[in-house]
């Protein structure tokens, strides 16, 4: 029996990336390294021309979201099974289509308006009540997030987004603000299951551990299991890490969902393997397919991509 | 594959510090110990650092 193939696409190797080959090269596959900044995809290429057809699985660790996902587009069209999906990578890379599929799945998430131009945004804004968080819909680490308290930074922030912005920036994502406990909790899923999450403590209101959040261990709790695995289900499954707010008094929201997750400062306050899970997934991919391996029996949730067209599940 | 690794020493490209790294990859991505800067490891025969690429807008998990 010949070994597994298995591809993983990078931008550059980061402690993550690192310990991914490494377990995988400890599961004896054979391992092919792809390099994003030397890769020539043939688009149009039929049969024997596409060059990733003998690949049993290809990992996604691009660095940049527009390389993930139109890799992943590219390979899922071409028929090679990829983790995760250019589905998931289509609803996770975006605020606004995580916000819109966590809703249609009925996910509870903090209360998020949008609007297009400076003076609708501001009347949303205005609708929530201040303060309210202005992000930008693409965008990682804590980057350009705005807390906004009041009506003169409002009009501001929104007139300084449009003017020296690029389009996008003028599709206005304005998201309540939640009081949380000066921590937010980051779970990790793989599949069916939240395999281990951390709280993310910052005296700051932005608790991202890229800017400073200190991670310790969050006891995953059947609420806070089924409350992510339902929010990974509705961005398409795989691999994700869903950020959750502890609202006072509405209890656990969903805030974001990742799906090229950075894990290095979680593994050790958490106890888990978390590259040995992601990659034990993988395989499960590459030998019985994405639903199987996501524990869904009938095929999986409807797709409702945006951006993307229908289809691209591996 | 086997993976392949280097170790030995390499200059800082900023600050010109002798910097020792273990078992890195081609790609690698490593911190400047003396000036905090994070450096790209871009050759392991010999082993050659690079200042890493800055961060770009749609960068992220």
């Amino acid at each position: 029996m010949s070994k597994m193939k298995v591809g993983v696409l990078y931008s550059r190797v980061r402690a993550e990336e690192k310990l991914l080959f490494e377990e995988f090269d400890r599961r004896g596959v054979d391992l092919e390294l792809i390099d994003d900044n030397t890769l020539i995809f043939d688009i149009t290429a039929q049969g024997d021309g596409r060059r990733f057809r003998d690949f049993d699985v290809i990992v996604e660790r691009c660095i940049s979201h527009g390389r993930a996902l139109y890799s992943l587009r590219i390979l899922n069209d071409q028929g090679v099974k990829t983790v995760n999906t250019a589905l998931v990578a289509d609803n996770c890379g975006n605020k606004l289509q995580t916000t819109s599929a966590l809703t249609a799945a009925g996910v509870p998430q903090p209360r998020c308006l949008i609007a297009y131009t400076q003076e609708s945004a501001l009347e949303a804004i205005e609708m929530l009540g201040y303060p309210v968080v202005l992000k930008p819909a693409v965008g990682s680490w804590g980057r350009l997030l705005s807390k906004i308290n009041d009506r003169e930074a409002a009009e501001a922030i929104l007139e300084h987004k449009e003017v020296l912005g690029s389009y996008h920036h003028s599709i206005f994502y304005i998201q309540e603000y939640i009081h949380k406990p000066l921590r937010d909790i980051r779970a990790f899923v793989v599949g069916d299951e939240t395999i281990a999450a951390i709280y993310r403590t910052s005296e700051h209101w932005i608790t991202n551990t890229a800017r400073g959040g200190k991670a310790s261990n969050c006891p995953v709790t059947p609420e806070l299991n089924d409350l992510c695995v339902r929010a990974a289900k509705a961005v398409g499954g795989g691999v994700v890490a869903i950020d959750v707010f502890e609202d006072p008094e509405r209890g656990l929201l969903v805030n974001e969902v990742n799906y090229t997750m950075e894990f290095r400062n979680s593994i050790a306050p958490t106890g888990v393997n978390i590259p040995a899970r992601v990659v034990d997934f993988c395989l499960r991919v590459a030998r019985e397919g994405w639903a199987a391996a996501n524990g869904w029996r009938n095929g999986g949730p409807e797709a409702k991509p945006v951006s993307l067209t229908s289809g691209v599940s591996a | 594959m086997a993976l392949k690794t280097a170790s030995g020493t390499a200059e800082c490209p900023e600050c010109f510090a002798e910097i020792e790294v273990k078992n890195v990859m081609e790609n690698e991505i490593v911190q400047c110990p003396e000036c905090g800067i994070d450096l790209e490891v871009v050759n392991i025969d010999p082993i050659e650092l690079a200042p890493a690429p800055e961060e770009e807008e749609d960068w992220g998990e």
